[in-house]
């Protein structure tokens, strides 16, 4: 980490107020961030910039005191601190403001902004005059004149981020980090934001800015720090510096991984979208999913990159028919249009769903193996039409047990007694047991080990050679890369690239993965 | 190895709970350990089985049904009525009566209907599980009342009586009837797609729509069985007393969850079992009937009940943490 030496020589004379020495952090023995160090200049907007994953989030919550268990040092004011919970952070002047913001829904602005900390009078009443003339104070430093008394959730996104700043204001941050900020407000709000912005760093605050929108880091930031696998490998003046710089650091790798190289133009096609769009279920003017066309080739592996918001997991719901009322357009599988109306008709059309989080989605934790492999195909193990027969179901799952390699002691055991890469492969045995000719997988591979992943990666390749067609979705560039025979690249709910393998580099990539106004 | 066996032991702590109780009640007692105490104490929580076991059912699929205690009153009158009076039109100068199994099928279908009531309120109308089935609480109560005006529909005949006060082969026919609810409910529940669907809706909702089960039709189906296992238990209650009453099965509901909870099956779904509920439904029978041999007043026997439940779930949670 010496090498950076942009680190330890700030660009002002003023002393440095947050700093991060030789951070590291682990949960559960993965390894999230590892000997993190980084200056946050005072007075200016730090961009935090990498990809999903690259341990940006985590990082802020060691600052802003949700994570307490790490090693390092956090240096503020020029004294290390360590925070006891976000409280202590936010009394020491360091307020994070979520991606999901974190206001109380049917509270007025005024009762959010003073949330914890009201202002009682002598007898502990309530002084709802007091609050509410601070609150309307605050909000009028921020160009925002609403009525402290109506509820959070009668105003836009964009004007309750404001409360969320005016509630940072009022606990007197001199830190205020902000997460994605622009991820769910429209232009005109980002506009405003950024004058606000602006004003915030003419009083002296410090502004940490956590965004993938390279347009709006070059006109807001100063300085930057890129991370990538949890470590800072770059730090400088953003006006020093370009967009293909920043994506050469955020991915790191010129070294290109094995590729497939397979064509699949002439195989026959399993799954074919034309104009598939998703509305937004509450907002009927936002569209999740805009004319998505693509097809799907027997034996093909289609990659499916996006960065966090692209509306990748969106559209895998959508083909699987989890969104009846609000997914139109044509889905076709084998060359017939299929109406995909559930779960039930999407496995019907031969479609399978291993879904993103195996913990929340994929599997009965508290259920044996067996359970949980057999829950799809319960008709394949009845006897007499009406019973469940013990031996068929063993038969079953023994048969995907050895074959997928699962390592359980017994197929009774319960699923949450199993490793992570195990948990996934019995997601995955319980989706192969309905013998689908596409498979559509939504990371794989999150959280499981390398030597898991392979073995998944394996399996990929050796069903796609038998003819099932694959559908990755992933957040890692070299997964991608490796296992898929085609790219596609989503951002903001456009399919915005269909790369053939060949000759692609990561930084082409994450190129077409980024907003670009 | 010692892990398995801690495992079993929680398993059993319920029936281990039971044993202990009913060596200590023979110790203090000399007509707790009797052919004829036990026969009585059986056919005392006959109808709360039948009434345990459906919910039991709802439970495991996280939801809750507090209508049951109403159902049981509105379809032991309908019972009653159909069997006393039939169903009369006098404008068309149309009678139509009703066999004693005509009157039961009845009223058996009319508690199914009103479980399916509260399925689609859960199901089509997201109703939380609660909130509908206090309202059927309400309402069923409510139609009871409509029904019998109030007043018991009393002297049924002495063929009907034989439901809930005959014996066969000197045992109750109820504890016969009970018998057979459960031992169908075990079968659906270990042996049947059904009851896998079940415990999968209970153990995790996402997961089980994401595997393509048609969850509302399993919860459609849940509620149904629920109320006509507790219009089973109306028909019994109304054959015992020869008379249905209006106000009959008040706070059944709350017995039946007592013996759900008692029997280990989590309020959260997805975890516990039929029998573990039968045996929380012969607990509170045996420790009802201890206190009253004990001669301990009433008001005590409520207070010891309500401990013993908050006993059985603390010792339950504990069990889940070592976990």
């Amino acid at each position: 980490m010496a090498g950076f030496g942009i680190i330890t020589r700030p660009l002002t004379n003023r002393s440095l107020m947050l700093e991060a020495k030789n951070i590291s952090k682990k949960f559960s023995g993965v390894t999230a961030l590892s000997n993190i160090n980084l200056v946050l200049h005072p007075g200016k907007v730090n961009a935090i910039i990498g990809e999903n994953g690259a341990g940006k989030s985590t990082l802020m919550k060691i600052f802003s005191g949700v994570y307490t268990q790490y090693e390092g040092e956090i240096i503020y004011n020029g004294k290390p601190v360590k925070f006891s919970g976000t409280r202590a952070a936010e009394a020491a002047g360091i307020a994070i403001i979520h991606q999901e913001l974190n206001l109380v829904p049917y509270l007025t602005i005024a009762e959010n902004v003073f949330l914890g900390r009201e202002i009682t009078n002598a007898i502990g009443v309530l002084d709802k005059k007091h609050m509410n003339e601070i609150t309307k104070l605050l909000l009028a430093r921020l160009n925002f004149s609403a009525n402290p008394d109506i509820k959070v959730a009668e105003i836009k996104v964009g004007q309750q981020q404001l409360v969320e700043i005016a509630k940072a204001l009022h606990c007197n941050a001199s830190v205020i980090i902000m997460d994605e900020p622009t991820s769910a407000i429209s232009d005109k709000e980002v506009d405003n934001l950024f004058s606000i912005i602006a004003q915030l760093k003419s009083e002296g605050k410090t502004i940490v800015y956590i965004s993938h929108k390279f347009k709006e880091l070059f006109s807001i930031a100063d300085h930057y720090v890129v991370l990538r696998d949890g470590a800072t490998v770059d730090a400088g003046d953003m006006h020093n510096t370009t967009q293909d710089r920043l994506i050469q650091k955020m991915t790191g790798r010129d070294i290109l991984l094995q590729k497939r190289s397979a064509n699949f133009k002439d195989a026959a096609i399993l799954l074919s979208l034309k104009n598939v769009c998703l509305r937004h279920p509450e907002l009927k003017s936002v569209n999740l999913l805009t004319n998505i066309s693509f097809t799907l080739h027997k034996g093909e592996i289609l990659g499916m990159y996006g960065l966090m918001g692209a509306g990748r997991t969106e559209l895998m719901e959508a083909i699987f028919g989890l969104h009846p009322k609000n997914a139109t357009g044509e889905i076709a599988v084998e060359q017939s249009v299929k109406k995909i109306k559930s779960p039930c008709h999407a496995i019907q059309a031969g479609i399978a769903l291993v879904p993103e989080d195996r913990k929340l989605q994929g599997l009965i934790l508290n259920q044996s193996v067996n359970t949980n492999i057999s829950l799809t195909v319960l008709q394949k193990i009845q006897q007499w039409g009406i019973m469940l027969s013990n031996t068929k179901e063993k038969e079953l799952t023994a048969s995907y047990i050895s074959r997928l390699a699962i390592k359980t002691s017994s197929g009774n055991i319960a699923a949450q007694s199993l490793s992570g890469g195990n948990q996934q492969k019995v997601v995955i045995a319980k989706w192969l047991a309905t013998h689908p000719k596409i498979l559509l997988l939504d990371e794989p591979t999150r959280g499981i080990d390398i030597h898991a992943k392979s073995e998944i990666y394996k399996l990929m390749k050796l069903l796609a050679a038998e003819g099932m067609g694959i559908i990755m979705v992933s957040s890692e560039l070299p997964e991608i890369l490796s296992v898929s025979d085609r790219v596609l690249v989503m951002c903001e709910g456009d399919l915005t690239a269909d790369l053939p393998i060949n000759n692609i580099t990561e930084q082409e990539i994450l190129k077409h993965a980024i907003y670009k106004n | 190895m010692a892990s398995s066996y801690k495992k079993n032991l929680s398993r059993f702590q319920s029936v281990i709970a039971l044993l202990v109780l009913c060596i200590v009640l023979s110790l203090l007692t000399d007509k707790f350990f009797t052919a004829a105490n036990g026969v009585n104490v059986l056919r005392q929580v006959a109808v709360n089985v039948c009434i345990a076991t459906g919910m039991t059912l709802v439970v495991l699929t996280a939801g809750i049904d507090l209508s049951v205690g109403s159902v049981l009153a509105l379809c032991g009158a309908i019972t009653a009525g159909l069997l006393k009076n039939g169903i009369q039109f006098p404008s068309a100068d149309l009678y139509i009566g009703f066999t004693i199994l005509g009157a039961v099928l009845g009223s058996v279908i009319v508690g199914g209907l009103l479980g399916l009531m509260n399925g689609l309120a859960i199901t089509k109308f997201k109703v939380p599980p609660f909130v509908a089935t206090l309202a059927m609480l309400t309402i069923a109560r409510g139609f009871t009342m409509l029904y019998t005006g109030g007043h018991p529909i009393s002297n049924l005949g002495t063929n009907f009586a034989y439901i809930g006060a005959g014996s066969f082969i000197g045992i109750p026919v109820p504890v016969w009837i009970a018998a057979i609810v459960v031992l169908l409910a075990v079968f659906i529940t270990q042996k049947t797609k059904l009851g896998r669907y079940i415990y999968a809706i209970g153990g995790n909702e996402t997961a089980a729509i994401l595997s393509g089960i048609r969850i509302n039709r399993v919860k459609l189906i849940v509620y149904s069985l629920g109320a006509a296992l507790a219009a089973i238990g109306g028909v019994i209650v109304t054959s015992r007393l020869d008379s249905a009453q209006p106000n009959a099965g008040i706070s059944y509901e709350l017995d039946a969850i007592a013996a759900v909870v008692i029997g280990g099956t989590s309020l959260n779904g997805g975890k516990g079992s039929v029998w573990g509920t039968v045996i929380g439904a012969v607990i509170i029978g045996v420790l009802n009937n201890g206190l009253v041999l004990l001669n301990v007043s009433p008001f005590w026997q409520q207070v010891v009940k309500g401990g013993v439940i908050l006993l059985a779930v603390v010792i339950d949670k504990m069990g889940d943490k070592k976990e």
